[in-house]
């Protein structure tokens, strides 16, 4: 029972990723208990300060899902999220964030095994790499440099 | 001071049985605000709401979680609750208990604690949200039914006899879709084509149906009750006004062997077509790839011959803007044709044929006038085998549900063929017979038992040629597994019903969600099997899933009530789940610096620019502006702005962030 | 040129033509076929039905060494040997924790980067491109290509060509002049692992295959798996006592007749060591 159990949030959009979740459900299809879901309308909606915001507060890994390319219900939401993570993503990893901790994927309103998938996959993942405890070291680190560059 | 009550539902045991209910309720009841919280065994039972509604009353709830099912599921109905007993529809959030907590996980301490981070998060939310205001819409009382096969033509029929105006979009040159192509029709063997012209005509007479033939819709903007649709009204190159039917033009067009669509390719057709005599309308279309004309630049026989001077070879094709407030997709389907089976010759033996061939061969306005004759020499075929579930029920081919319509018409085609060959022997292999339906199974029993149909219970694994026969390679399960090789004249294909083309991309313009067979996709499996996931837009037909007459028509009027039943309020009544700019005193007036990124990534041209104008009138300051009926709430604006100005009804910034410190616990 | 080669059990035993008829070739196109060092048996046949590590330890042995003796790609003209060895290839790799239980096993490193040729890939990759100058004696003769089980199956972890009515062979015959005739048995069974127990069910699956090949005009079978080719050849006089018949119809192994075109001598493709004889008039 010792085993780390990683905090892992998942970012999705209500028409695709959050139904397919819904689908993994009424499919009685079972993954880890790690992942918890906050709904957003569209991918496009989310805002990736939330995902830093999620680090600096003790998440051990993320997941970004939403509707794959052309099935937005809005018509292009994802695509913005695709170009912002694209962006972002050389950001963080040049910040030193370690990008195995995010997975960024498409899951559609039928994928309910996929869900289980994509789940299962980050949790496993995240397990191995352990608690994310560099990423506070490292924003505590940059403050104390700039406190003695001060 | 927040005042939130929390509800956690047991789902009978579905949510019960994994979490601890009682646990949840009693920790959530202990968090800061939280003036109730309760369990109950169904939340939205007459009972259960009426628990919510008088707990609003009593502890004067400034807000609820109802901790149950998805939000998907019964967002209305608790929102709809809160408001009764008199608090605002979207302070009462909902926490997926059962869908992502008790029914993907197994029963542990950890499933429970889940369920407890689940609620404490919307609980958290719930505690910023902001009483809103519905949003009214106008409703256009048009309708837009896009396909002309009989779930098309039922739909447009019922929304007009309502009294509404309706839109029909075919995009061959005629309705009639597959049904005008069948022979006869199961379970009664009565003629397709006489139960189905009428109806065409009565669509083509109708005073409040527009149709549309040759045309496709090209794009959709809008949402429920306000929808522009742009139609593609492709160039017929012929006046449909001037053009009398006579049909001179089609016999004298010299090129005469253009494979025919309407006799499945078994036959041949000019250029210049009618696709069948009883075509609805009944005016030829030039099919320009085949044409003469377009190819070599010269001919125009047609034009010669034209009594009336009908045809316009230079017409283009016309696109056509109009608003309407409700779509029925009636799209249909499509089947797989022989060439999708390898082991059944890769659609290179003449003799084995699809159903809907079989269908053509079969009718009496067919290419062989009703006679069953075998494609490669005309010969009457005195062994026939019918292989039921070709693709179908077949993960290996990519095909893992059934096609449903196929059981019975092969009954049908063996009983025909019998009717027709009465020395003739037919066979049918099958996998299980599936016949559920008002006299299916007698119809089927009177293929085995009058007609002496053969069938044997087992698959086909190969057919061959050999000889000018085709060998049929299956097995008998019903004995012992033998092996069996029959000797056969002619072998037909149910083959898979499958997505129509272009289901796809249709789907992707309308915004609506198919699943991965390309099939469009119900709102709900059970309680919504008519209506899609956008609001405004049903579904009739076999475009949802492979479905019989009887299926498609019962549906198609259920999707003509929808619609009639939106079309008879005057506005509607929106999520007000929008995007706003935010707004303070002078000089700032608003903290948007006026940059409009947003209009570029707005995908409903929902933002507009406000200018701000001293006493000289002189503009001091321009910001934007979201126009709320234009508005879907995607968000996208509100993750693009760089002085965070714009934000979402609904999924704040505030809220967004306050779920995730809640998540992770910090508060 | 240098190319590993796996030649398996039979390539040394009862299909040393087929054998003889790779090498002849490889020479005439200058390609260096390097046998794996030190291989062992492929476990085809029995050790998938009995022991599920075993039959995947074996081939990865096999793969291992080849890796290690950096040979990136390698020849396996035996379509079972052929068969063991892509499907143990492909199990590896998509389970990594079987991988690393048969890396124990094997007591070697393998990393599955080989790639593994059947003999159709490994003609149309190396031979097939300058056939055209070492074209001699064009094979000109309506010829039935007989693949079999293994070769294209199971398609979803080949990957190589379509499991019902393939089509490489064909276009290989039809490269070296021949005309491949439409062979509706070209890949039922012909009774493979009964070769030795129940020699009466491969006289008649075998049969049925050498009877609809004869009927349709065929002159020569084309085979590209020593189990087929034993069935077919050396089983000739059951099969024609248990249909009561004299089948004539000789059967190649893809190599012979490509050799043949290419100017080898019928005994330098091992055309002597058949049990049917084999009239090459042109």
């Amino acid at each position: 029972m010792s085993e780390f159990e990683p905090k892992v949030v998942a970012f999705v959009c209500n028409w695709c990723t959050y139904a397919g979740a819904d689908l993994t459900g009424t499919s009685r299809i079972k993954y880890a208990s790690n992942v918890k879901i906050i709904r957003f309308p569209c991918t496009g909606r989310i805002d990736f300060m939330l995902l830093l915001k999620s680090f600096a507060n003790g998440a051990d890994g993320i997941i970004v899902s939403g509707c794959h390319p052309n099935d937005c219900h809005y018509t292009s939401g994802n695509f913005h999220a695709k170009r912002r993570w694209i962006m972002f993503k050389e950001l963080m990893d040049f910040m030193g964030i370690d990008m195995n901790r995010i997975t960024f994927s498409w899951v559609s309103a039928a994928e309910g095994a996929r869900w289980a998938e994509v789940v299962n996959s980050t949790v496993t993942r995240v397990r191995e790499l352990g608690p994310y405890v560099s990423y506070k070291q490292m924003v505590n680190t940059s403050i104390e440099e700039e406190v003695t560059h001060a | 001071m927040a005042r939130i009550g929390v509800f956690i539902c047991h789902c009978g045991e579905n949510i019960s049985a994994t979490v601890d209910c009682g646990r949840v309720a009693e920790t959530i009841g202990k968090l800061k605000h939280v003036a109730y919280s309760t369990e109950y065994k169904y939340m939205c039972s007459d009972p259960g709401q009426t628990l919510i509604k008088d707990a609003i009353k009593e502890y004067k709830l400034t807000g609820i979680v109802v901790s149950a099912c998805s939000p998907r599921m019964h967002e209305p109905t608790f929102r709809k609750a809160a408001a009764e007993a008199g608090l605002n529809p979207y302070l009462c959030e909902m926490a997926n208990l059962r869908e992502h907590c008790s029914w993907v996980h197994e029963k542990n301490d950890m499933t429970t604690e889940k369920a407890i981070d689940i609620v404490r998060i919307l609980v958290e939310k719930v505690k910023i949200n902001n009483a809103l205001l519905p949003i009214k819409v106008p409703v256009t009382k048009t309708a837009l039914v896009i396909g002309g096969g009989i779930a098309g033509i039922q739909s447009a029929l019922d929304i007009a006899n309502t009294g509404h105006k309706v839109i029909l979009v075919e995009r061959s040159p005629s309705i009639g879709g597959h049904m005008s192509q069948l022979s006869e029709t199961f379970p009664t063997l009565d003629c397709s084509q006489c139960i189905l012209t009428p109806r065409m005509v009565e669509v083509a007479q109708h005073p409040n149906i527009t149709l549309y033939t040759y045309s496709e819709v090209e794009s959709l903007d809008g949402f429920i009750g306000n929808f522009t649709v742009k139609i593609r009204k492709k160039a017929r190159s012929i006046d449909e006004k001037d053009c009398t039917g006579c049909g001179l033009c089609t016999t004298k067009c010299p090129q005469k062997k253009i494979p025919n669509e309407f006799e499945e390719g078994m036959g041949f057709r000019p250029a210049i077509y009618t696709p069948f005599p009883q075509a609805v309308p009944n005016k030829p279309v030039i099919d320009r790839e085949h044409c003469t004309y377009y190819i070599k630049g010269k001919c125009k026989v047609c034009e010669i011959v034209c009594p009336t001077k009908a045809i316009r070879f230079d017409q283009p094709d016309q696109i056509l803007e109009i608003q309407i407030g409700a779509i029925v997709i009636a799209t249909g389907f499509d089947i797989k044709r022989t060439d999708f089976f390898p082991e059944y010759g890769f659609g290179k033996y003449k003799d084995v044929i699809d159903g809907l061939q079989f269908e053509r061969l079969a009718s009496a306005s067919g290419p062989t006038g009703g006679a069953i004759l075998r494609p490669s020499d005309g010969v009457v075929p005195k062994n026939i085998v019918f292989v039921a579930c070709a693709g179908s029920r077949d993960p290996a081919k990519g095909i893992a549900y059934c096609s449903k319509i196929c059981c019975m018409y092969t009954a049908k085609h063996a009983m025909l063929y019998k009717h027709k060959v009465h020395e003739g022997k037919a066979h049918v292999f099958y996998m299980d017979i599936r016949s559920a339906g008002k006299n299916y199974d007698e119809f089927v029993r009177r293929a085995i038992e009058e007609d002496y149909v053969n069938y044997i219970r087992g698959r086909v694994s190969t057919i061959y040629e050999c000889d000018g026969k085709l060998i049929v390679k299956g097995v008998d399960t019903l004995l012992g597994a033998q092996p069996l090789e029959i000797v056969a004249d002619m072998v037909v294909l149910a083959t898979a019903g499958v997505a129509n083309s272009g289901a796809e991309e249709l789907a992707q313009k309308l915004h609506v969600s198919y699943d991965s067979h390309k099939f469009f996709a119900e709102a709900h499996p059970k309680l919504k099997p008519v209506e899609t996931n956008t609001a405004g837009i049903f579904l009739a037909g076999a475009c949802q899933n492979p479905k019989d007459i009887p299926d498609s028509v019962s549906q198609a009027s259920g999707a003509a009530v929808k619609v009639a039943a939106l079309f008879s309020q005057n506005e509607l009544t929106r999520e007000p789940l929008v995007a706003f700019v935010n707004r303070c005193s002078p000089p700032l007036y608003s903290t948007c610096v006026g940059c409009f990124l947003c209009q570029s990534v707005c995908p409903y041209q929902a933002i507009e620019r406000e200018e701000f104008k001293n006493r000289d009138g002189k503009t001091i300051k321009t910001v934007a502006k979201i126009n709320e009926g234009l508005c879907q709430g995607c968000g996208t604006c509100v993750a693009l702005c760089r002085s965070k100005s714009i934000d979402l009804h609904g999924y704040t910034n505030n809220q967004m962030y306050t779920e995730v410190m809640a998540l992770l616990n910090v508060y | 040129m240098k190319i590993g080669i796996y030649p398996g059990c039979s390539l040394n035993g009862s299909a040393r033509d087929y054998n003889e008829s790779v090498f002849a070739i490889a020479k005439v196109f200058d390609i260096e076929l390097v046998q794996i060092p030190d291989w062992n048996c492929c476990g085809a046949t029995a050790a998938h039905n009995l022991n599920k590590e075993l039959s995947l330890a074996l081939p990865a042995r096999i793969l291992a060494l080849a890796e290690q003796n950096g040979l990136d790609e390698v020849l396996v003209p035996c379509a079972a040997c052929y068969s063991r060895l892509v499907v143990t290839q492909h199990e590896l790799k998509v389970e990594p924790e079987i991988k690393n239980r048969i890396k124990k096993v094997i007591e070697l490193d393998y990393r599955g980067t080989t790639k593994i040729l059947n003999v159709i890939e490994w003609l149309d990759k190396y031979i097939i491109p300058g056939i055209e100058e070492k074209l001699v004696l064009p094979f000109k003769h309506k010829v039935a290509c007989y693949y079999g089980c293994l070769l294209v199956r199971p398609n979803k972890v080949l990957n190589y060509d379509r499991s019902e009515d393939p089509q490489t062979m064909d276009e290989v015959m039809r490269k070296i002049g021949a005309d491949p005739i439409y062979f509706p048995y070209k890949t039922e069974c012909c009774g493979a692992g009964f070769s030795v127990s129940r020699t009466d069910i491969v006289s008649k699956l075998s049969g049925k295959i050498i009877e609809d090949a004869e009927h349709r005009g065929a002159e020569f079978m084309i085979v590209a798996c020593p189990m087929c080719h034993s069935n077919l050849d050396m089983r000739r006089p059951d099969i024609n006592q248990y249909f009561k018949t004299k089948f004539t119809l000789p059967i190649l192994f893809v190599t012979q007749a490509l050799g043949l075109a290419v100017g080898l001598s019928p005994k330098e493709v091992g055309l002597q060591r058949h049990f049917v004889p084999v009239n090459i008039d042109s």
